[in-house]
């Protein structure tokens, strides 16, 4: 986020010149963030406008079809990813104090979790591909014959398809600050925009999932 | 050290990224405006062969067939809104006024505008390049409702590619939204106050707010859109194409609307800032109710996302919804009425320069009133039902986002092109340029609000097919006359702009005399990083005409920064 002409200030962090202070210059991040956030909400909106139309639509559909999904490995999958919130959450502290190490471990924890989450994902999306509740015109399972039911398994894969994406994304952002707390190991209490972000777009990896964690698996 | 040519690609230099959106609206603008004229000539002389188009549809020598003639209508549309006026409002003039005229070196993220030019011109690449698949562009409409948009009824590559596009367009309005948001928000100079911004600073402002909040969800539709096109899902296809249930396609044109009606005020909020500031900077007097108008614009803004299932009173509407979006569609039209009066009173009394910029923003009013005045009729369900889909509606909002939004682009353009490029353009020519549009606007439009009004449906290829419109051939028949002379009469714009460019006279430092920043504190064109030193603000944009001042001074303006020892000018 910073221009070519920058000049260094103390703690590592850099000033561009079109901000009036690095307090000024963190506080934009943020808001930018914020923005971002917002907006990745919205996005999934899309498909949360259609999961009401079609619930409204295909309730039986619905009931039945959710009923089917396991929802076991969906409440684990959703204490892991709450749990790597919370290490997320403490990578930023640690990073305040300037604990460079303990930034770089909790962000390990962090992905090993988001690792976790996704095995688990696989082995959901693995048993459903073997037994034919699949979007649209690739349905083949014979338990579920209510119209409808291909909709609900469209609007399941393309929601959890996007929210994996979203994890992807999120563990590629932490791994780069990961390294960077291991290896540079210059975060401190002037400089930890970087691990905020990054947790604040992991958070929002949680958030997502915690709403669609009971509109698809409990309701 | 990057390459030269590197370096001249990807800029960050907001100036530098305002000029590529403008060459790039500018190319736009011409591709779409021929589209344009080949629609009016289907309409004067259906089926007959267009001169000098042989080359490119040789099968039927030149005459626009059917699915010819779909396509254009489409990609007039999405050229037009998406390619065309949006990055002209926000890519050039947003880009290169914003940061200037709030004081500031650049954007808060100048990375993120140069990714943003680029998403814009990935999408651009992508239309261009749909005119060379088999079965040529898209063709389902610009709103591409489903199921026409669906592989089942539009299979052509184009089709998947314009959907992409939108996509690409999509990233780049959300990119320079959140700029201009963040920028806005924590990169004014010392002083800047919200009170102190120029009105043009506020229309974007509001602009980009809306761009965040509803370009994200019109990505949402386009996804699922282009799900059901790639990947075989029916979120947006029902009946006997789909299978096992299927989805509905009313959802998506809720979804296209929310982002679609606040997207018309986004092509229209920088303009209501432009007239605002230039009203007041070409009458010699302050604002009238500066804050009245700069709220005026942000109640538009925020109940621009309540209004939108107007577009679908007649696909299936709840009565009860319809009343009551009618009713909020028809309150908006009140923060408007506000400003539009502010406008008058501050011309009232004014000592008024028919300059440029000011004749493009009076004929910016006078087309909007009129775009306004139309629109109330689509509103109201119980006139909509026989007026929707009529060419009512296209009059009505080619008054608002086509002729308003455009004389306001000329108006931008003719009061900062000297800041731009340090050099001044023709003033007999431009306003030759803007006096002959603004009246052609009225003719090609007016032309069709007269046509609606007859009963005339849009987007039929021979509207004289039916025995009721026939009489309707002379109307439309000077309807396009008047588009075509509308064309011709860009060339005025064309020939100044080229002029000048080579061999224009360099631009006085504050051609219009008035006080904002970019006129008083930088150069032109502005240094790289804007300002030798950081402005301090002492006063708003429209101090004009004070005596103090006059007094002092010796002329009618003072600069926003300049120090002088007055007594109290706010």
């Amino acid at each position: 986020m910073q221009s070519s002409h920058s000049a260094s200030a103390p703690g590592g962090a850099k000033l561009a010149a079109h901000f009036a202070s690095l307090d000024v210059q963190k506080h934009a991040a943020r808001l930018g963030m914020w923005l971002f956030l917002a907006t990745e909400i919205l996005l999934f909106a899309g498909l949360f406008a259609c999961y009401a139309a079609y619930r409204f639509l295909f309730p039986e559909a619905w009931a039945a079809s959710s009923r089917s999904l396991d929802l076991l490995m969906g409440s684990i999958n959703t204490i892991v990813l709450i749990t790597s919130s919370f290490t997320a959450a403490m990578a930023v502290h640690y990073a305040k104090e300037g604990k460079n190490k303990l930034v770089g471990h909790m962000f390990f924890l962090t992905l090993l979790m988001a690792g976790a989450f996704l095995v688990i994902k696989y082995f959901e999306y693995k048993h459903k591909f073997h037994i034919g509740t699949l979007p649209g015109r690739y349905y083949f399972y014979d338990g579920i014959q209510v119209p409808g039911a291909p909709m609900f398994f469209t609007v399941y894969f393309a929601s959890t398809a996007l929210h994996a994406f979203h994890v992807i994304i999120g563990m590629t952002v932490l791994a780069i600050i990961m390294v960077r707390a291991y290896r540079k190991g210059d975060f401190g209490p002037n400089n930890y925009t970087a691990v905020e972000l990054g947790s604040m777009y992991w958070h929002l990896v949680d958030l997502v999932w915690i709403f669609l964690f009971p509109m698809l698996y409990l309701v | 050290m990057r390459a030269s040519w590197v370096r001249a690609l990807w800029t960050t230099d907001h100036k530098q990224v305002a000029r590529q959106y403008l060459w790039g609206g500018l190319g736009f603008l011409l591709l779409g405006g021929l589209l344009a004229l080949l629609i009016r000539w289907q309409w004067a002389w259906p089926g007959q062969p267009v001169p000098g188009l042989a080359w490119a549809l040789p099968e039927s020598r030149g005459a626009l067939t059917p699915p010819t003639y779909t396509v254009l209508f489409t990609l007039h549309g999405l050229v037009m809104i998406f390619f065309a006026v949006t990055p002209l409002l926000f890519g050039a003039l947003g880009h290169f006024v914003l940061p200037l005229a709030i004081g500031a070196r650049g954007f808060a993220f100048p990375r993120l505008s140069a990714a943003g030019f680029w998403a814009y011109a990935v999408g651009g690449a992508l239309v261009l390049a749909s005119f060379a698949v088999r079965l040529g562009p898209a063709s389902a409409g610009w709103t591409s409702y489903p199921p026409l948009a669906t592989p089942a009824f539009t299979p052509g590559v184009g089709q998947t590619l314009m959907t992409v596009a939108i996509l690409c367009v999509g990233v780049s309005a959300f990119s320079y939204g959140l700029n201009f948001v963040v920028t806005v928000v924590r990169c004014r100079a010392p002083g800047m106050t919200w009170g102190r911004m120029p009105l043009v600073v506020w229309g974007l402002f509001y602009g980009a707010v809306l761009n965040v909040l509803f370009v994200p969800v019109l990505a949402a539709a386009t996804l699922l859109l282009l799900l059901d096109r790639v990947a075989g899902t029916q979120f947006f296809i029902a009946g006997a194409a789909a299978v096992g249930g299927g989805g509905d396609p009313i959802v998506y044109q809720h979804l296209f609307w929310l982002f679609g009606h606040p997207e018309v005020y986004i092509l229209i909020l920088p303009a209501w800032g432009m007239v605002g500031d230039f009203v007041a900077y070409f009458s010699r007097k302050p604002a009238h109710g500066y804050r009245l108008t700069a709220g005026a614009m942000g109640a538009v803004t925020a109940m621009s996302g309540l209004v939108y299932a107007h577009h679908l009173f007649t696909s299936g509407l709840s009565p009860v919804l319809g009343r009551a979006f009618m009713v909020l569609t028809l309150l908006i039209s009140l923060p408007a009425e506000v400003m539009f009066l502010n406008w008058l009173m501050t011309l009232w009394r004014g000592s008024v320069r028919l300059t440029s910029p000011m004749l493009a923003a009076l004929a910016t009013m006078v087309v909007f009133g009129l775009g306004g005045i139309t629109g109330l009729a689509l509103g109201a369900v119980a006139t909509d039902v026989p007026l929707h889909g009529t060419m009512w509606v296209v009059g009505h909002f080619h008054l608002t986002m086509g002729a308003a939004s455009f004389l306001a682009v000329f108006a931008g353009l003719y009061f900062w092109f000297p800041k731009m490029y340090g050099r001044a353009l023709h003033e007999g020519l431009a306003k030759a340029h803007v006096l002959a549009s603004a009246v052609l606007f009225v003719g090609v439009f007016g032309g069709q609000l007269a046509a609606g009004y007859a009963g005339q449906l849009r987007r039929l290829y021979d509207p004289y097919q039916y025995t009721y419109l026939k009489h309707l051939l002379p109307l439309n028949q000077w309807t396009t006359g008047c588009a075509f002379l509308l064309g011709a009469a860009q060339l005025l714009f064309v020939g100044n702009l080229v002029w000048t460019l080579w061999r224009g006279r360099a631009a006085e430092p504050n051609p219009w005399s008035v006080g904002t920043l970019e006129w008083t504190c930088a150069t032109s064109p502005p240094a790289p990083d804007n300002y030798a030193t950081e402005p301090v603000v002492l006063r708003g944009p429209h101090v004009l005409s004070q005596p103090d001042v006059q007094q002092q001074l010796g002329r009618d303006w003072i600069g926003q920064a300049e120090a002088a020892v007055l007594g109290g000018t706010e």
